[in-house]
Order: structure tokens, then C-alpha cells, then sequence
């Protein structure tokens, strides 16, 4: 079954097309990388999936709903979340608090049961609290739950995000550079990772990434954007051996096997 | 840990008890000065703290408190004055029908002032929240001047620039500080409840906040609705106590006096705004002595009007420049916290030695 | 109403909206070097009222050197509110610039309470000011005169400085983008200074005009003034100096039409100014001729 359908997307910033024509059918389960040069507009499709732009053409469906122009919070409840490339959290909050900030959407009391702590509302927050514990423990944060989010090491802070797109209850979930800034140790580490979350949580994921070990190792189908434009589509051994995209940007990691 | 739980209740209620008790025995033992000073303290918890929930918690920076005090303090005399009074007071425009006419306890004059106040809130805050930062200031300073120009006008409603005189003191300790006990327990509990979170996942990152499903309009619109409700009856309260109103009073400088308190208190901190709020109603009154003619030992000096502004203007600057957390940063007080720190300090005393 | 009144209207209004433009191009070049609202900016003008009044009053200089030195004293208090309480906030959040400029409002208008005392004091200005002429049947105070043709000097000399300068370029660089002017080693310290005395020194003549046309001068002179040049460079486009012109004789125009054509209306003078300013802030936040 199609879970997002990204129909001829075309997005202009006043005379600049930062994507044309992109097109993607993304089956339930994939897990689909999306690579090219930087400013290639990796991130400019995700904004557009997500809903911080609006497509100048094109429309968007998930699980066959259109959400072309739905807003960013109401596409996240539908079952869309996010990582962000240069790491978003909200960095004077604790840890837990991140992880529960993203289980708000699924908060049913009113303002002022809350406001008055009304038992219909405590048990709610309880039941948040234990499920944001739960997701720390897997991504091995549970011992820094209550450490301010910005203070934690780099590696730390892209898993945490992870974890708070987790508490979202996502569908399809889209990662923005995850492995930037990480160690051969910890990116390794992080595919099993995602590779792991897959399975469990049953998730459809698109992965932008520049480390192309990950990407290669991870990625089923794989899609090349240079310049806006999809050149390339096809499973790893494919792109590797597509001669627009060496030229384009394998040309210089050609000796990668 | 149980046990330790058990403890801080018990400490919170005896807390609670001791206050009460105090009030019980200022408002009727203590002269009219130190009351006055006390209910001052009140009324600016109430107003510093629902201010703190826009622009400390939300960190949407809002310049209109004094507009939403001004509907409070208006809308609650409008109700609770007897018509007598108002047929005094309105002597170059009779009031209009039906506020000539009705009169109706304090109590209620209270929930009408909030909730007219909470529903202008809504009214200015829906359009605007969506500017940020400066532009939202401004916006909302604007928006208190409105009031301030309509309220100058509006003759038959308002009394224009006259003002409304000799209102009844209903305002005594049991009102203010029962009321900012309460303002202090429910944005305490607000900001602490996932509705808080999502407020502060705001003020770190709007784009982070919505891409988590926060909505942005829904939850600033609400925080400055509250802000205002809590505003309004801060101004009917206040408007009772001083006994005379006029929309003058309501302008720039009021709301400067809030914002002093948020920020020297500490944005984000509603134990700040509490401590800062009271500091600020004691120095208000005891440094009034600047600005008025002093005698000492037979030597005449002239009171300078003007001081006590210029020393809190002062007093502010230092803050932002030096100590741009505040008083309290966005820390909050509490039992459990004291004895955190007592402990702590207690250890590092021990590992010290 | 007859044709020599909508005139004497008419010039009043353009003589206004120089004196509106002459403030809010501080407002302008301030936002576009620093994204700051100089909220003080208002305050800087009524200082430089008193600076003229207290050099001609202690120091008994006349009054066309005692407005040089106001200038002058005006310009070096803009320079030294920007390095004292502007400066050192430039890395922190916007909002502590914002509280600080706000602060900074709120210190020089209860520091002139304190020593120069609240009630309002009388301007002296030259006699042809307040002089009225007839010039075919409409009456011509001198001050409206003087007005349009010393903005026009002053903002001739501005758009010297702006376009034909290096200090200009600079300034207009650092508008179109911070971090890269910084980058291709121009002194940001030093031209955000300039831009601040530029704005000041704007203000100190406005204020000078100002204080002639309605000759008392008092610590909170500036607040209103202020806020409806500030209007004017909002509607105008914050960050344009084209605007920031237009935008004024915008301003001038409604305060003195409002008043002459619907009397009833005039109370709501300023509750008019500032629906309008936040109309445009709603629906068209770059203004006139604002960059989006």
C-alpha cells in the first residue's frame, strides 16, 4: 500500500526552483534514501512533505489523504514526524521533557483539567511520562532524563531527537542527516539503530544522508536529487554504477565498492 | 521516598496554613499603610505572574498588561458602583443603559472584569500572535493605547478623562492575596502540565514546537488569554483598593512596572515574579519618601518627584546588562528544592573539611 | 471650508511630515544595521530639546551655536546608548535587546523628571518662526517655512552620506546582510556607531523644528512624536530611508486632516495612528518599500 505520494512537486523561492518535479511513491515499510550534492534540495523536500513550504505545483497525499496544504502540527498528528540536519531540540528543557513535549498531540483533557489537575488529567500525564521513559531507555538516554537537553554530547542530542519524533507516534518518519557529526563507532551503532526502530515500530522512513556507508548500507531504493532534480532512482548497487550520478556526485567517493 | 512525599505535603499545607493565618491577623490588627503596602503586593503577584506566563513561559513579548488592567478595573466599577454613585460621577455625560441602572456583588464584578478582559485578549491576541518578537511589542503596546485613547473618549461609558471617583474599598487582604494565591497555584500548574510544555517547546523553538505537533496559534492564543484574564481582575482589584481610576493611569508606565518585575524576578520564574512582586509594592511605598519633602535635624530638603521611577529604571538596566537570568532564572521554590540545596551544601561542607 | 484654509492645512501637514521623516529615518537606519527597535529613539529627541535649552540658559550661547552643540551632545548621547546598553546585548536573544531598549527608554525619561523637573518649560526660538505671512490670502507661520527647507538640507546631506560614502556603503552592506559584511572586513563596531550618531543627530534637528512649533518642552515630549514617526517608518517600510520619508508625510498628513476636517474625531488621533500601524504590521509587515 502507498503511503506518501509526493506528485510532481515543484517549489520556486522567488525566481529560484529549488525542486522541480519530484516525484516519489513510497510503499508502507520502505526505508528509502534520499541523497545528492548539498543544496541538491534534500531538505527543501522534506519542509515540503512536513508542511513548512507549500509546493509552488503538485500535490501531496499520505495514506491517500491529500495534505499539500495542511499545517506543519496537523501533519505531524496525521503521522508524519521529523529529525531537523542542524539539531533542533528545545535545549533549555530537561531531556524527558522533549520526549513529552511530542506527546502533547496525543493529550486528550482540557486546558483547565490540567490547570486544576483533575485525576482524568494526572492519569494522562502519567501515562506520557512512562511512555517518554520508555522511549529514553531505548535510545539509552534514561540516565540523563532530567539534564537540561542542550548540555548532552552531540551523538546524544541526534538520538534524543530521534526519540522525541518516536513519542509523535509516527508513520513515516523522516531523518535529516542523523550520522552528521558522528564517530565510525556510533554511526554504526546508529544504522542498527534505525534499522531496529523500523522493525519495531513498523515505520516507513526516508533518510537524507551524506555518509554514503549508510546510506549504501541501509537503503533498499534510493533517490538522487542534483540541482532540484531526480537523476537518478534504483537500489544501491544501481546508483553506484548510474554514470549521471558519478559525474554528478559519486565522482569524487568513485572508489567506494 | 515515599515517606520524604509524604513530608512535603505536610510542609506545603503548614505553609499554606501560616500564610493564611497571618492574613487573618494582618487584616485585622495592622494599620492602614502596612495594609495598603500588602494588598499593593498582592495585586502586583497577580499581574507579574500572569505576565510572566506571555512573555516568560510563551516568550511572546507583550507590552499590553496595562490595557487589560484598564478593561478590568473599568468593567468591575461599572458593575459593582451603586447607581447613586454613578449618577455622581457622571456628571457631563449621563452613563448609559443598562450600567446605569445595575449593581452587582464584588465577587461577580471580578469574574466579569476577567472574562471581559481574557475575550478582548482573544480578540487582539488571535490577528497579532503571529508577529514575533519586536513587532509583537508593539502590536500589543499599541493596542493598549487604543484602549487608553477610547477609554479617554468614550464619555458616556467611561466618564472620558475625569475618572471614576470614590469607589468602594472592597479590595482587602482576604481578595488580593486569596486571588493571587490562586493565580500562583493555577499558571503553576499550567506551566508544569503538558499545556506548559508545549508553551516552553515555544519559547525554545517555534519551528521545532510545531513540527512535534504543537500548535503554534492555539497555544499562544491561549497563554495570552490567560494572561489577560488574570490581568483584568488584577486591575478591578487594584482600581478598588486606590479607590479612583482613570484611563491615564493605565498608560505606558504601568505596564513598565510589570515588565520590571518579570524580568528582574526572572523570565520564566513564577517564584521571581512572586518575590520581586512583593519587593517591588514594599520599595514602591518606602521610597515614596524620596519624592516628598524630608525634615531632618531642621534642615529642609526637597522631595525630587521622579526618583523612585528613575531608581527602578536604573535597577532594571542592571539586570538586563548584567544579570540577564534574573533574580531566580526560570528556577522555581519549592520544599523539595531547599532541601536539595541544604543537603547539598551540607555535603559539600562535609567533603570540604 | 474655503480653499485658503485646505491650503494653510495643506502646508502645515508637509511641514509636519519632514519633521516626521527627520525621526523616523533613526528609527529606519537603526532596524536596518542592528534588527533593533530603538525604542529610546523618541527619548533621544526630547533630550535634544533640553540640551538646547540648557546651553542657551546656562552657558547664555545664542541660539543658532546652542542648537549646533545639541546636535552635537545628541549625536554623542545616541553613540554612547548604543555602546552602553545595545552593544553588549548584541549576541544575546532578541529579547534582552528589546528589554534593554525599553529600559533605556524608561531611564532617560525619568532621568529628565529628576533634573530637569516635570513641568513643561518654554522654548525660545527666532521671532520669524512664529512670524504668520500672507501669501495670496493663505496664513504661513515662518516656522513652516523654515521646516521643509532645513529637512531637505539635512536629508540631502543624509542620502550624501548613505550612497556616496564609504561609511554609507558600509552601513548599507551591513542592512542587506550581517554575518557576510562582517566577513569582507568591514568594522561593524565602528559603522553601527556611525549609523547611531547619523540617527541621533536627525533627531536632535527634528527635535530642534519640533520644539519651535510648539514651543514647551517636557521629559515626555518625545513619546509621542516618537511612536508616530515610528508609525511612519513602519508604513513607510522599516530599513528604507525612501519610506521612512514617505511613511512621515503619511503620518503628518492624517494628524493635521483629522483635526481640521473631522474636529469630532480628534481625540481618536492617535488611536487612529496606531490601527494603522497595526494594520500594516498584519497585512503588509515589509511596509511601502520594504525588502520582504
Amino acid at each position: 500500500m502507498s503511503i506518501l505520494k509526493a506528485d510532481h512537486l515543484t517549489i520556486r523561492f522567488g525566481g529560484l526552483t529549488a525542486v522541480s518535479d519530484f516525484y516519489l511513491d513510497l510503499e508502507e515499510g520502505e526505508l528509502v534514501g534520499l541523497i545528492g550534492p548539498n543544496g541538491a534540495g534534500k531538505t527543501t523536500v522534506f519542509n515540503m512533505i512536513t508542511g513548512v513550504y507549500h509546493p509552488t505545483q503538485g500535490e501531496i497525499y499520505f495514506r491517500d489523504q491529500k495534505i499539500t496544504r495542511q499545517s506543519v502540527d496537523k501533519i505531524t498528528a496525521l503521522g508524519i514526524a521529523r529529525t531537523f540536519q542542524n539539531i533542533r531540540l528545545f535545549a533549555n528543557l530537561s531531556v524527558i521533557e522533549n520526549v513529552m513535549i511530542a506527546c502533547h498531540l496525543r493529550i486528550k483533557s482540557s486546558v483547565l483539567s490540567a490547570a486544576f489537575g483533575l485525576p482524568s488529567y494526572l492519569q494522562e500525564e502519567n501515562y506520557i511520562r512512562e511512555e517518554a521513559e520508555k522511549l529514553l531507555k531505548e535510545v539509552k538516554l534514561e540516565n540523563f532524563k532530567n539534564y537540561v537537553a542542550g548540555g548532552l554530547p552531540y551523538g546524544e542530542q541526534r538520538k534524543l531527537e530521534i526519540a522525541r519524533a518516536l513519542a509523535t507516534h509516527p508513520k513515516l518518519l523522516l531523518l535529516d542527516e542523523p550520522a552528521a557529526g558522528m564517530n565510525p563507532q556510533e554511526t554504526k551503532e546508529l544504522m542498527a539503530f534505525i534499522l531496529e526502530i523500523q522493525e519495531k515500530y513498523k515505520l516507513t522512513i526516508i533518510l537524507i544522508e551524506h555518509d554514503m556507508k549508510v546510506v549504501m548500507g541501509i537503503c533498499k531504493r534510493i533517490l538522487v536529487l542534483d540541482y532540484g532534480k531526480t537523476i537518478a532512482e534504483g537500489n544501491p548497487e544501481e546508483i553506484q554504477h548510474n554514470p549521471e550520478v558519478i559525474k554528478a556526485y559519486l565522482g569524487v567517493e568513485a572508489n567506494y565498492a | 521516598m515515599k515517606g520524604k512525599k509524604k513530608d512535603y505535603l505536610l510542609l506545603k499545607i503548614a505553609t499554606i496554613f501560616l500564610v493564611i493565618l497571618f492574613l487573618f491577623i494582618a487584616q485585622r490588627s495592622f494599620d492602614a499603610y502596612i495594609l495598603r503596602i500588602l494588598n499593593l503586593s498582592g495585586i502586583y503577584v497577580i499581574l507579574g505572574v500572569s505576565l510572566n506566563l506571555i512573555n516568560g513561559f510563551t516568550g511572546q513579548f507583550s507590552l499590553g498588561h496595562a490595557g487589560f488592567m484598564a478593561i478590568g478595573a473599568y468593567a468591575s466599577a461599572l458593575l459593582y458602583m451603586s447607581p447613586e454613585l454613578k449618577e455622581v460621577n457622571y456628571f457631563i455625560a449621563p452613563l448609559i443603559w443598562p450600567f446605569s441602572v445595575i449593581q452587582v456583588p464584588f465577587v461577580f464584578s471580578l469574574i466579569f472584569a476577567g472574562l471581559l478582559s481574557a475575550g478582548v485578549g482573544f480578540l487582539v491576541g488571535a490577528p497579532c500572535l503571529r508577529l514575533k518578537g519586536d513587532y509583537l511589542a508593539i502590536v500589543t503596546f499599541g493596542f493598549s493605547e487604543i484602549i487608553r485613547v477610547l477609554f479617554n473618549n468614550l464619555q458616556s461609558i467611561t466618564n472620558g478623562p475625569l475618572g471614576l471617583k470614590g469607589l468602594p474599598t472592597y479590595t482587602n487582604l482576604w481578595w488580593s492575596w486569596g486571588i493571587a494565591i490562586f493565580t500562583i497555584w493555577f499558571i503553576k500548574n499550567l506551566v508544569n502540565s503538558s499545556y506548559g510544555r508545549a508553551l516552553k517547546s515555544i519559547r525554545e523553538d517555534e519551528v521545532a514546537a510545531e513540527a512535534m505537533g504543537v500548535n503554534l496559534f492555539y497555544h499562544k492564543v491561549l497563554s495570552f488569554v490567560v494572561g489577560a484574564f488574570f490581568a483584568g481582575i488584577g486591575g478591578a482589584l487594584l482600581g478598588s483598593l486606590l479607590m479612583t481610576i482613570d484611563p491615564n493611569s493605565f498608560g505606558f508606565a504601568m505596564t513598565f512596572q510589570i515588565i520590571i518585575i518579570v524580568i528582574v524576578g526572572g523570565l520564566g520564574s513564577i517564584a521571581g515574579s512572586v518575590i520581586v512582586g512583593i519587593l517591588f509594592a514594599i520599595l514602591m511605598e518606602v521610597l515614596r519618601a524620596v519624592e516628598s519633602p524630608m525634615n531632618i535635624l531642621g534642615l529642609k530638603i526637597p522631595g525630587i518627584p521622579g526618583m523612585r521611577m528613575l531608581i527602578f529604571s536604573i535597577l532594571l538596566m542592571i539586570v538586563v546588562l548584567f544579570f540577564q537570568q534574573g533574580l531566580m532564572g526560570t528556577r522555581e521554590w519549592s520544599w523539595e528544592w531547599l532541601h536539595h540545596k541544604l543537603t547539598r551544601t551540607k555535603k559539600e561542607l562535609e567533603e570540604g573539611s | 471650508m474655503s480653499l485658503s484654509i485646505f491650503f494653510q492645512n495643506l502646508i502645515n501637514a508637509i511641514s509636519l511630515g519632514f519633521l516626521f521623516a527627520l525621526i523616523a529615518i533613526g528609527y529606519t537606519m537603526v532596524y536596518g544595521v542592528l534588527r533593533l527597535i530603538n525604542f529610546a529613539h523618541g527619548d533621544i529627541f526630547m533630550m535634544a530639546a533640553f540640551f538646547v535649552f540648557y546651553t542657551m540658559t546656562i552657558f547664555s550661547l545664542p541660539w543658532g551655536i546652542a542648537c549646533l552643540v545639541a546636535i552635537v551632545l545628541t549625536m554623542l548621547l545616541g553613540l554612547s546608548v548604543e555602546r552602553v546598553a545595545y552593544r553588549p546585548l548584541r549576541n544575546a536573544p532578541r529579547i534582552s535587546s528589546l528589554c534593554s531598549a525599553i529600559g533605556v527608554s524608561f531611564l532617560l525619561e525619568n532621568f529628565a523628571v529628576v533634573v530637569f523637573g516635570g513641568r513643561p518649560k518654554s522654548f525660545y526660538c527666532p521671532e520669524f518662526f512664529t512670524k504668520t505671512f500672507i501669501l495670496g490670502g493663505v496664513r504661513v507661520l515662518g516656522i513652516n517655512f523654515v521646516t521643509p527647507l532645513v529637512s531637505i538640507v539635512f536629508l540631502s546631506l543624509l542620502s550624501y552620506l548613505v550612497y556616496r560614502t564609504k561609511n554609507g556603503l558600509a552601513m548599507r552592506a551591513i542592512s542587506k546582510d550581517f554575518d557576510t559584511a562582517r566577513l569582507m572586513g568591514i568594522n561593524i563596531d565602528r559603522t553601527i556607531s556611525f549609523t547611531f550618531m547619523i540617527g541621533s543627530g536627525l533627531a536632535a534637528v527634528g527635535a530642534i523644528l519640533w520644539a519651535s512649533r510648539y514651543p514647551q518642552i517636557w521629559p515626555f515630549m518625545g513619546v509621542f512624536p516618537g511612536w508616530r514617526a515610528f508609525t511612519a517608518a513602519i508604513i513607510g517600510g522599516i530599513g528604507s530611508i525612501r519610506g521612512a520619508m514617505v511613511g512621515g508625510f503619511l503620518v503628518g498628513f492624517i494628524s493635521i486632516m483629522l483635526v481640521a476636517f473631522l474636529p469630532e474625531l480628534a481625540g481618536y488621533k492617535d488611536a487612529f495612528i496606531f490601527i494603522a500601524l497595526i494594520l500594516v504590521l498584519l497585512f503588509k509587515p515589509e511596509g511601502l518599500f520594504g525588502e520582504e
